[in-house]
């Protein structure tokens, strides 16, 4: 087929599904996928319910840590991939600097794939945190205050109050925002991109950006398009899924 | 604690850690800032040093003026570029998606569910994977290195998680306050633009500064569609300086603090209605 007309295209049915689905490469390719979607979300939502949480009161300060906060979303992504970048080089980056003073010395970070691929994860974690946290900071606003006050009067304590009250209440809030998490960070290109040059080592890459290295730089396009009907099935059927398994598909779909 | 500033039930060692866990997130989410500035602010000399000071002690403003006046990176005009897309994205996709979700909370219609569903899988699918088909389209439209090739796709991608922030604000609004004004003979676009509009300001104002800030940092697209150094937005135009065979980190880094600082701005300024805006799901209380 001519990729830049689109004309002519011959059928080779199936083939590109089976050829990928013969792949050993695809399977591992998928369980890190997995991995890098579950942890990434998974600090994202633990760590912005602890700091709305942390936040949900009144102190002299709340308003400036609100604000600056946010930082990480309000920077633009690709500004912040590549500082980040810039803090894990060896022997000039920040990160390097600091853990050479703590005497822990030669990661490297960006030459050696695995440590590339936790500094992806460092760094996609920290710019998803706020936008996790302002949905939850936003529901918590409307949780009424007499539950906690009916709470305490039967004697629960701080832990308790959150594990019992804060955290089902925010089960409706918490669904659509991990699906939607989830979807996001499953395809989220730009930071394992430029974490890795463009080159996309073959243990660094993700689904989303196999794709991407098929298309653009081996230019296969028919095996990119299969996979992202991979991705989009696989997708599809996790979202359906979560939502069923937690019945709160009235939180999306009502 | 008698303070009447702090809650009557947080102990102090509750609000010592508190405060501890907030200034620790607060220097996390600082810091690649303050180390954009501190390399913007070195000369070229020292662009590799590993000191840890923010201010360095050779601090200059020589990159900044670089950027600002090198004639083969046009700094100024890209920032216009981008200004101009964003705002008429934000425009577009807010009056699109404000229109949509108001029939999808107030109607019943055929098709309604499955295409709200098919605004969510339209989330699902790979991005990278639309961009050559919609290349190749743009350019059989004549569209290639025009604002509004690039416009229109960030108006897609900008509407479905406008409409869905916008329709579970709208279902909040009690229908009765809409059916007296209507009984006073207000038509319908008099109920929007009077009633639904004003009590929606929150959401209004989350999805115009998504779709304005998604316009602002979008890369790949732009990438391809606006190859012309004249047309490039900022995105486009700064990524390419980091491209050359040497980079000069000093002048990206100068033209990044310039890129980031008024969308940070903006963005940390309205961060109260972002959270009262933000609707997903809802709390049954």
């Amino acid at each position: 087929m001519n990729l830049y007309t689109f004309r002519n295209p011959a059928f080779n049915g199936l083939s590109n599904y089976r050829d990928i689905l013969a792949m050993p490469e695809f399977y591992t390719t998928l369980l890190r996928t997995v991995v890098w979607t579950f942890v990434n979300v998974f600090f994202h939502v633990t760590i912005g319910m602890f700091l709305a949480i942390c936040i949900n009161r009144n102190f002299p300060g709340k308003n400036f840590f609100r604000v600056f906060l946010m930082i990480p979303w309000a920077i633009p992504q690709y500004i912040a991939v590549v500082t980040w970048k810039n803090m894990f080089r060896t022997q000039y980056g920040t990160i390097d600097i600091i853990l050479n003073k703590l005497g822990i010395t030669g990661i490297a970070w960006l030459s050696d794939p695995s440590w590339t691929f936790v500094a992806a994860i460092i760094t996609n974690i920290w710019l998803g945190i706020p936008f996790m946290m302002m949905v939850f900071y936003g529901a918590l606003k409307s949780v009424p205050h007499e539950m906690y006050e009916a709470g305490e009067m039967d004697g629960v304590n701080s832990w308790q109050k959150h594990m019992k009250i804060t955290i089902p209440l925010l089960k409706p809030v918490a669904i659509p925002a991990i699906v939607l998490g989830s979807i996001w960070t499953f395809n989220m290109v730009n930071v394992i991109f430029i974490m890795t040059d463009n080159t996309g080592n073959d243990v660094t890459q993700i689904l989303v950006t196999r794709v991407y290295k098929d298309a653009f730089t081996y230019f296969s396009y028919g095996k990119a398009a299969a996979f992202s009907v991979l991705i989009f099935i696989i997708l599809a059927m996790f979202s359906w899924a979560f939502i069923k398994a937690n019945k709160s598909g009235e939180g999306v779909y009502e | 604690m008698r303070n009447p500033r702090f809650e009557r039930r947080d102990t102090l060692p509750k609000m010592i850690f508190i405060y501890a866990v907030l200034t620790i997130m607060f220097v996390v989410d600082i810091y690649p800032v303050l180390d954009i500035v501190k390399i913007s602010l070195r000369p070229y000399s020292s662009l590799f040093s590993s000191s840890l000071n923010i201010i360095p002690a050779d601090a200059t403003l020589e990159n900044f003026r670089t950027i600002l006046t090198k004639p083969d990176t046009p700094f100024l005009l890209w920032m216009k570029n981008s200004f101009i897309i964003s705002m008429v994205t934000a425009i577009f996709g807010v009056v699109l998606s404000t229109t949509a979700a108001y029939s999808y909370s107030r109607y019943k219609f055929i098709g309604r569910n499955v295409s709200m569903t098919s605004f969510l899988l339209t989330q699902i699918f790979p991005a990278p994977m639309t961009l050559l088909p919609m290349y190749i389209l743009l350019r059989k439209f004549g569209l290639v290195d025009h604002f509004t090739g690039i416009i229109i796709p960030y108006v897609a991608t900008a509407v479905p998680f406008s409409v869905w922030v916008l329709k579970g604000y709208f279902d909040t609004i009690p229908a009765s306050i809409e059916e007296s004004a209507h009984m006073d003979g207000a038509n319908l676009f008099q109920i929007l633009t009077r009633i639904v509009i004003p009590l929606s300001l929150p959401a209004l104002g989350v999805v115009t500064l998504n779709s304005f800030m998604m316009a602002w940092n979008e890369y790949a697209v732009a990438r391809v569609v606006l190859t012309n150094n004249g047309m490039k937005t900022l995105p486009v135009g700064l990524v390419g300086m980091t491209g050359s065979f040497r980079t000069d980190w000093g002048i990206y880094s100068a033209g990044s603090l310039l890129a980031a600082i008024p969308v940070m701005i903006l963005f940390m300024s309205m961060s109260k209605v972002l959270i009262n805006g933000l609707t997903l799901g809802g709390v049954k209380g």
